[in-house]
């Protein structure tokens, strides 16, 4: 019945691999998601080379915003700036391997769009990071 | 007299709606906006099949009769909250709007840098947002009456505050998060004896109770036709006639004015000062239709089955383990039972609850201070109204049973 709730979003949930904070980090950001209060906050450490070398999130929310952050810092973690920069809908989507509804959509994109508002050195997370 | 559900749930359409082949919606979630019932559906139908016309600008046939139709709805508005006179009913888009205008309108008028206004801790963001806006252009101050632990409000720092002289006291008269039911015509008697004038937001309290504005003694009174069955884009402001009269304008334009030169204008007297513009009239026959269908069914009644639906409801979900219900008991509440559910947020609840075409909603509701307040980013809010059965609670705490399944 639950193909939303596949077992790996609820593995993620329950034991996320990469909850917490860096400190010191290099880049640092947080957001909400207005609709539901759904926090994400996310650490991380850059080489002079532009290599993400550590990273971790925080916050609270519900199993698909957590999940897709602890899975979103899985897959950054030696990956360049620049390739993070390229991170788009579809990655988040193919990590979480589910369809969502527009609502659910913004609970899976919130981490995402506090990664690239931070890498971007943004003042504010925008929709349009993630489209 | 107990109601006859059976037959009130027919005239629902919606609710024989299948959300999935073979699962029938559960709707519990009339908190947000009620279902509309096939007289209400079929007034507005008629509306637009048989005398849609521009109201209070033609002599023709369409146009009398949309007219006429606009203002019966009005007067059956009033009736309805027992309000001295039609004229006092202003209609606007929803209870944001009502509260709105009382806030660009009288409030504007008659506060300066330093007043006070007293709101609760329990408000909707429509009753506090407006107050931060004016708080940041004008200077006003702001108090609030805090929300016990189990979610009444704390009257004695309400009287302690009233020694300040405030301008101004809003406030629900039921939570939309907790249910709770305010003592509003006590908070009114003591705000006028502190010299305050009153808004009440009556978008939850007049959907399920009898509210009688001239009883609660309310200077302002805010709701929203689509939480008592009637359509969206429709609410009503009622005002005492000489508050009103003495209000500036709210929105400028047609209708609200009597006489108009290049460079200057005389307003409308009321309500029609506050009605620029063509309004929702074919709403408005809705939201007539939607008072006729509740007074025919008497509010009293109405009450009483919403309570006995709560009372069972609350005690139904404690059964649960790992659940928690927010607010006051059954008998100090409304037909709303907000909870959380341990290492299960609130979306997740909701969301495999659709599964089985129950619908409830997640999230803050429009509430995020209160829910701060109890330390809790989100809750999962099952809502009743005069259609809801037991058996849709059953299948509610069944859910919630298979929820606990999913997350182990
Ligand atoms: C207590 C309360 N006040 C105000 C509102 C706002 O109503 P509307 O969105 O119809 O303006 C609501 C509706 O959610 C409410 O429950």
């Amino acid at each position: 019945m639950d193909d939303l709730y596949r077992e790996v979003i609820i593995e993620h949930y329950k034991n996320p691999s990469y909850r917490g904070h860096l400190d010191p980090h290099d880049i640092s950001f947080a957001d909400n998601n207005p609709l539901c209060g759904d926090h994400i906050q996310i650490d991380l450490r850059v080489d002079k080379d532009g290599k993400v070398t550590d990273a971790r999130f925080d916050g609270h929310g519900c199993a698909i915003s957590q999940a897709s952050a602890d899975l979103l810092i899985e897959s950054i973690i030696g990956k360049s700036v620049e390739d993070v920069k390229k991170l788009g809908k579809q990655d988040i989507l193919d990590m979480l391997g589910i369809d969502l509804g527009p609502v659910r959509l913004k609970c899976a994109l919130l981490s995402l769009k506090v990664l690239k508002a931070g890498v971007y050195g943004l003042g504010e997370a925008s929709d349009s990071l993630v489209e | 007299m107990s109601l006859d559900v059976v037959s009130i749930r027919r005239q629902f359409p919606i609710l024989d709606r299948e959300v999935r082949p073979g699962i029938k919606v559960v709707y519990l979630d009339s908190t947000a906006t009620s279902q509309k019932p096939e007289p209400v559906i079929e007034a507005m139908n008629e509306y637009y099949r048989r005398f849609n016309a521009n109201i209070h600008r033609g002599v023709h046939t369409l146009a009398e009769e949309a007219t006429a139709a606009y203002e019966l709805a009005r007067e059956k508005i009033a009736k309805f909250i027992n309000a001295p006179a039609a004229r006092e009913i202003i209609y606007t888009r929803n209870t944001t709007e009502s509260i709105n205008l009382v806030a660009y309108t009288w409030a504007r008028a008659n506060l300066k840098a330093g007043d006070l206004v007293i709101l609760t801790e329990m408000e909707h963001h429509s009753n506090l947002v407006p107050w931060h806006i004016l708080a940041a252009e004008r200077g006003i101050r702001l108090e609030f009456i805090p929300v016990t632990n189990d979610g009444l409000l704390d009257l004695d720092v309400y009287r302690s505050l009233l020694s300040q002289d405030p301008k101004l006291v809003s406030f629900t008269h039921m939570s939309n998060v907790l249910g709770t039911i305010t003592p509003a015509a006590e908070i009114i008697k003591l705000a006028h004896e502190a010299g305050a004038i009153t808004v009440v937001d009556g978008a939850q309290s007049v959907p399920h109770l009898k509210v009688d504005v001239q009883k609660l003694d309310a200077d302002f009174l805010a709701f929203s036709a689509h939480k008592m069955c009637g359509p969206t884009g429709i609410g009503a402001l009622y005002g005492k006639a000489d508050l009103l009269e003495a209000m500036p304008p709210f929105m400028g334009g047609g209708d609200m004015i009597k006489e108009v030169k290049l460079r200057s204008f005389r307003p409308n007297s009321i309500p029609a000062k506050f009605e620029a513009g063509t309004p929702a009239i074919a709403e408005s026959v809705g939201f007539g239709a939607a008072v006729d269908f509740l007074t025919s069914i008497g509010m009293e009644n109405v009450a009483a089955h919403e309570h006995e639906i709560t009372e069972y409801a609350l005690e139904r979900l404690e059964e649960i383990p790992g659940v928690k219900v927010f607010g006051p008991s059954a008998d100090k509440k409304g037909g709303v039972a907000s909870f959380t559910f341990d290492g299960v947020h609130p979306h997740d609840v909701a969301q495999i609850l659709d599964r089985d075409g129950i619908a409830v909603r997640a999230g803050h509701h429009c509430a995020q201070p209160l829910h701060e307040k109890f330390g809790i980013p989100a809750t999962t809010r099952a809502s009743f109204y005069l259609y809801s059965t037991k058996d849709e609670v059953d299948k509610l705490v069944e859910g919630i049973y298979k929820v606990k399944k999913v997350f182990g």
